[in-house]
């Protein structure tokens, strides 16, 4: 008699139990997430502080970098961040969705699955081969071909010309927005085609139906449906971007100079951090280097809150 | 479950007993220059006597780091620590190997070894001074060139490193204005040019960009097959970067009289010397907690010093003269000393 009931009553106790301890492991997981991240920007703050302390907000403005004297400056780096970054995602967003558009709606069948492979496999690339194809190949090639033909016609013009001048050193700014656009590609590509192949066939063939082109169903029916998901992917897309740290190293030049042209050497935070941390030597050194991170994780997160807040605007108008 | 983990638990128990500087074990850190000859060292003497060195090449600043912390039982670095730093760390600072820098250029229509600086040329460049190759004070060195109406791409190390600081004291022994507005050190604020991570950074930069000019440990120049300039030395002569210059510009320095051998081989005197060599020093602990590892430490670097030439000069490193391994070997009998206070090294095979 026991023994039949036995297997009844475990059940329910089971549950009774289970859902309570599966709640608070589940939990726990996610306010180890926090207690992490916390843990790491009081590291950084802590580490950062020495720093901050002696060179006060000037810091984020001044673009002096001189270990020999202890006069540091994060203006360089943080410009070198944004730059490459912005460069980056000019190339890459058009791209991307050139790409995706192509994938979901205009490729033939026997292609599609081949060319998404592909695109994910420059996902899966390591970023030192970036940086090394981008010192050995890229460069050299940018040197020769590219870069004098900018310097002589755009380097040439009124205004933006001062973006593209100086001699053509295959190595700078530039290059490093161009391997970063390579890179970032496949992440954003990847996730535009994944949501545009989510938009309902029912309201594609309506659009097409009532005689829209192929422009106006991406342009008035896609898009629209899809915008959250694509933002989603731009933004999957900056966050490596503005990180990016190995492939950055070999291509930008590592100078710490702010200077018009694009051609020119420059650094960002994350090469910054990788060239010097090794050997810096000094307190207020290594709190410099400390304190650039913090103002990365900091970036980091203002770009994401931007991006919620464009997300929380584009709902709130399709909603109105 | 608990299986697994009393597992990984021994694992990692393994790992930090191994890494513990066991009888035949003596474990070291710091610059990257000397790692190649440091390990060929170690590799042959493991061979020879059972004992192992591991080194880690996490650079100069970090093996200052690892000594005082006593994480390992030498540190190396390639730039020398002021005396009162090394009292303040308690710590015994002594030269081990010797190597030279040199200019390297990616010049077309220049052959390996014929273009000539000096110094305030060569500090002209790196202050952007001197911004073209047909500069004028470029043609002057030059008669018989033609150079080219090209930028000089400029090419610095980009990491913190003891070879920017061996080049930077160079630029600084020659160029008033260098010192001044630059100064000497691993890193430095770089007036003009491109950065490259390490030695092979700086290596495949100035290879791939023309007009390129950046400086490197020689090994690296000669395994890259990269052209390099000739450098006037401080009696205006210019020399072949070779052992023979690297190893004239040791022996014209006066060790004897500079105290825990803080001295810089940048541009020193006599006709046959190299002008940018430089030395790797290895930091110990005067008070040793365990004399047995110490000795240990000890005896492998008499062994270097006394067996190891030869394995340094394929490698392009000097080895120390005689006459300073004397005076090295002389501070260890009487500086480096165990708890009882006696030293824990009192001659080779002892």
């Amino acid at each position: 008699m026991t023994a039949a009931i036995l297997p009844a009553l475990r059940k329910p106790r089971l549950g009774r139990f289970g859902d309570p301890a599966f709640r608070a492991l589940t939990s726990a997981f996610a306010l180890l997430v926090l207690v992490i991240l916390g843990g790491i920007v009081a590291a950084l703050a802590r580490g950062a502080l020495p720093a901050l302390a002696k060179f006060g907000l000037p810091f984020l403005a001044s673009a002096a970098w001189n270990p020999v004297k202890e006069n540091f400056g994060a203006a360089a780096p943080i410009y070198g961040t944004l730059v490459t970054s912005a460069i980056a995602m000019l190339v890459a967003i058009p791209l991307a969705f050139g790409i995706a558009l192509f994938i979901t709606e205009l490729c033939p069948a026997w292609l599609k699955r081949p060319l998404g492979t592909m695109i994910e496999l420059l996902a899966a690339i390591p970023s030192i081969i970036y940086g090394i194809w981008g010192l050995f190949v890229f460069a050299p090639f940018l040197q020769a071909h590219l870069e004098p033909a900018i310097i002589a016609s755009l380097g040439a013009l009124p205004g933006i010309g001062a973006l593209f001048a100086g001699p053509p050193l295959g190595i700078g700014l530039l290059t490093a927005g161009l391997i970063l656009a390579i890179m970032v590609l496949p992440f954003i590509t990847a996730v535009m085609r994944d949501v545009f192949a989510t938009v309902p066939a029912i309201l594609r063939e309506s659009a097409y139906g009532i005689g829209a082109t192929t422009f106006e169903v991406v342009w008035r029916v896609v898009l629209p449906y899809t915008r959250t998901g694509v933002l989603g992917g731009i933004m999957l897309g900056l966050g490596r971007a503005l990180g990016e740290t190995m492939a950055v190293t070999f291509v930008i030049g590592n100078a710490h100079r702010i200077q018009a042209s694009l051609l020119q050497p420059g650094t960002t935070i994350s090469a910054a951090l990788a060239n010097e941390f090794t050997e810096a030597v000094g307190d207020i050194y290594t709190s410099s280097l400390i304190a650039l991170g913090l103002i990365l994780f900091i970036i980091t997160a203002i770009v994401l809150a931007l991006a919620k807040l464009m997300l929380i605007r584009l709902e709130a108008r399709a909603g109105a | 479950m608990r299986g697994f983990t009393a597992a990984a638990l021994a694992a990692i128990g393994a790992t930090f007993l191994a890494a513990a500087p066991e009888a035949a074990q003596i474990s070291g850190a710091g610059a990257t220059f000397p790692y190649p000859i440091y390990a060929k060292w170690a590799e042959a003497y493991k061979a020879k006597t059972g004992v192992a060195m591991n080194y880690q090449s996490i650079g100069s600043g970090g093996g200052i780091k690892q000594i005082e912390s006593k994480t390992v039982d030498f540190g190396a670095s390639d730039m020398p620590l002021k005396p009162q730093d090394l009292e303040k760390a308690g710590l015994l600072q002594f030269p081990m190997i010797m190597g030279g820098e040199v200019a390297v250029l990616n010049l077309k229509g220049v052959a390996p070894g014929t273009l000539k600086l000096d110094g305030k040329a060569l500090a002209g460049i790196y202050l952007g001074k001197i911004a073209k190759w047909n500069d004028p004070a470029l043609q002057k060195l030059n008669p018989g060139l033609a150079l080219p109406d090209q930028a000089i791409a400029v090419i610095h190390r980009s990491d913190g490193s003891g070879t920017t600081f061996i080049f930077t004291d160079y630029l600084s022994k020659v160029s008033p204005e260098w010192s001044d507005s630059v100064g000497a050190s691993t890193a430095v604020g770089w007036p003009v040019g491109l950065g490259g991570k390490g030695n092979e950074g700086v290596a495949a930069l100035v290879g791939r960009t023309a007009g390129a000019i950046g400086y490197v440990e020689y090994a690296y120049a000669k395994q890259n097959n990269l052209a390099y300039a000739l450098l006037a030395n401080k009696s205006g002569a210019y020399n072949q970067p070779d052992a023979a210059s690297f190893q004239a510009a040791a022996a014209n320095a006066d060790w004897r009289s500079a105290k825990d051998f803080d001295l810089l081989l940048t541009d020193q005197p006599g006709a046959a010397s190299w002008p940018i060599t430089g030395a790797s020093f290895i930091l110990m602990h005067r008070q040793q907690a365990k004399p047995a590892t110490a000795k240990q430490v000890l005896d492998f670097f008499d062994w270097c010093y006394r067996h190891g030439q030869s394995l340094a000069a394929e490698l392009d490193y000097v080895p120390m003269p005689a006459s300073v391994v004397d005076l090295v070997e002389a501070g260890w009998k009487t500086q480096i000393t165990g708890p009882d206070g006696k030293p824990v090294w009192t001659g080779p095979g002892s």
